[in-house]
C-alpha cells in the first residue's frame, strides 16, 4: 500500500513541471522537477521502488510532452542507475551524490532528447542546445536539488518509518 | 452640630478634610496605578489579537484584489477575442485557456483545457486576436496539446504580402521563427507582413503571423532567409481560440512509400 504514494507524487511532479517550472526559464532552459525528485527519491536508503518511479515518470512525461517516452524514460532510468551506483560509494555525502546525479542526469536527458529528435529528422544545433537549454537547466536543477532532497527525505521517512539509531 | 454648621469649627474641619483628601488621593493614585498594571497586559493581548485579525482581513482583501485584477485581465482578453471572432465570421472558434507548457525545453508546445469533448480535433489551427499561434497536435477528452509555430519541428507555408511571394516559416530551438525558401530575385524588405498562404492545407489562408525584421541575402545561397517578429507573444499566452470548422488536408495517402 505504501507504494501507492508514487501516484500522487508523480502526478504532482508532472503537473508542477508543466504548469509552473516550465514557465521559469533562464535563457531558454528550465529545470526538470521530475528528474530532481526522482534523483532525490532514489538516493534514500529505505526506497526500493525507484525503478518503478522512473518508468512511471518517464511514461507520464512522454504522454504530456511532444517528445515520445524514449528520452524521458531513458534519462530517468539513467538517474536511478546512477543513484544506486553512487549511493554505495559516496553514502556519507548524500548531497554530493545528489548534485552529481542531477548534473549527469540533466546531461543525459539532453543527449537522449537530441538523439530522439535526430530520429524524428529534427536537427538542432548542438552548441545552441548546450548553451541555451542544457547549461541553464543544469543550473536550475542544482538550485532545486537541496530543497527537493530535503522534501523527498522527509517523504521517504514518512513512507518507510524505521527505528532511529542513537 | 449647630456650631459646626455655623462655621465655628471651620478651621479644624479644613485641616481634617484636607488630610483625608490627601490620604484618599494617595490611595486612589496607587489603586489606579495598580489597576493599570493589572489590566494593561490584557489590553495588549486583546489589541494583538485584534491586530492579527485585521492583518488577516487585509491579506484576504489583498488576495481578492489580485484575483479580481486577474479576472479583469482575463475579461479584457476575452473581450478582444470576442471582437476578433465577430470580425472574422467565416471561422468558428472555441476559446481555451493555456494551462501548461511542454515539460521539455527542447519543444515549444502548450496545453489547453479543451479537448475532444469540446469538438477539438488534431490539426485544427489555433490563433489569438493578434495572429497565428500554432495547431493542435494531440487531443484527449478534456485537453489538447498545441504545437506553436516557434517549435523546431513546425513548418508553415506563408505568403509575404508586399513581396507577393510564398515561403516557408520554420521554428527553432531558440524560439525564433525564420523564413526560408524565398527566391533570390525577390525584393525583401523589413516590415513586410507575413501571412499564412493556405498551401498544403495545414492552415487556413491569410492568418497574420508577423513581420520581416532581418532579411539575409547571400550570393552563394540558393534562397534568401529572414527572421520574423511574430505578432503573438508566446511567453504570455493565456487564452487562445481554436478554429473548429477547419479540416486540415491529409496528404499522407498521396505520398508514395519508399
Amino acid at each position: 500500500m505504501r507504494n501507492l504514494i508514487a501516484i500522487p507524487v508523480i502526478l504532482l511532479a508532472v503537473i508542477l513541471q508543466s504548469s509552473i517550472v516550465s514557465n521559469i526559464a533562464v535563457l531558454k532552459g528550465f529545470a526538470d522537477l521530475p528528474l530532481v525528485m526522482l534523483a532525490a527519491w532514489a538516493l534514500q536508503d529505505e526506497v526500493e521502488t525507484a525503478w518503478h518511479w522512473a518508468v512511471a515518470m518517464g511514461v507520464l512525461v512522454g504522454f504530456v510532452s511532444g517528445l515520445s517516452w524514449f528520452a524521458p524514460l531513458m534519462s530517468y532510468l539513467l538517474v536511478v542507475a546512477l543513484a544506486q551506483l553512487l549511493q554505495r560509494r559516496v553514502w556519507q555525502a548524500p548531497l554530493l551524490a545528489m548534485f552529481s546525479i542531477t548534473f549527469l542526469g540533466t546531461l543525459g536527458l539532453s543527449v537522449f532528447t537530441l538523439v530522439e529528435l535526430r530520429f524524428m529528422v529534427i536537427s538542432l544545433p548542438v552548441a545552441d542546445v548546450f548553451g541555451l537549454l542544457t547549461l541553464p537547466g543544469i543550473l536550475l536543477n542544482m538550485l532545486l536539488a537541496i530543497p527537493v532532497y530535503a522534501v523527498m527525505r522527509d517523504l521517504a521517512r514518512w513512507v518507510y518509518p524505521t527505528l532511529e539509531v542513537e | 452640630m449647630a456650631l459646626a454648621l455655623g462655621g465655628y469649627f471651620s478651621s479644624n474641619s479644613n485641616v481634617f478634610t484636607s488630610s483625608l483628601i490627601t490620604v484618599q488621593s494617595w490611595f486612589s493614585s496607587r489603586f489606579v496605578a495598580l489597576q493599570d498594571f493589572l489590566t494593561s497586559p490584557r489590553d495588549i493581548a486583546s489589541l494583538r489579537q485584534r491586530n492579527s485579525e485585521l492583518e488577516a482581513d487585509v491579506s484576504e482583501l489583498q488576495a481578492q484584489v489580485i484575483q479580481l485584477q486577474q479576472e479583469v485581465r482575463e475579461t479584457q482578453i476575452l473581450a478582444e477575442l470576442l471582437d476578433f471572432s465577430r470580425a472574422n465570421t467565416e471561422n468558428a472558434y472555441r476559446a481555451a485557456a493555456v494551462i501548461g507548457r511542454d515539460p521539455s525545453p527542447f519543444l515549444q508546445y502548450v496545453i489547453i483545457n479543451r479537448g475532444s469533448n469540446d469538438g477539438i480535433q488534431r490539426g485544427m489551427p489555433v490563433v489569438t486576436n493578434q495572429g497565428l499561434v500554432g495547431r493542435v497536435d494531440a487531443v484527449i477528452a478534456d485537453a489538447a496539446r498545441v504545437q506553436l509555430i516557434t517549435d523546431p519541428a513546425s513548418n508553415v507555408n506563408v505568403h509575404l504580402q508586399n513581396a507577393e511571394v510564398d515561403a516557408s516559416l520554420v521554428g527553432s530551438v531558440t524560439g525564433d521563427v525564420t523564413l526560408d525558401l524565398i527566391p533570390q530575385d525577390v525584393p525583401l524588405e523589413e516590415g513586410d507582413l507575413v501571412l499564412t498562404s493556405g498551401l498544403g492545407g495545414g492552415y487556413p489562408p491569410d492568418l497574420i503571423i508577423g513581420q520581416v525584421v532581418n532579411p539575409r541575402k547571400r550570393d552563394f545561397d540558393l534562397f534568401q532567409q529572414a527572421t520574423v517578429q511574430p505578432v503573438v507573444d508566446f511567453n504570455r499566452l493565456q487564452i487562445v481560440l481554436v478554429i473548429v470548422n477547419f479540416k486540415p488536408v491529409d496528404f499522407s495517402p498521396l505520398i508514395p512509400l519508399p
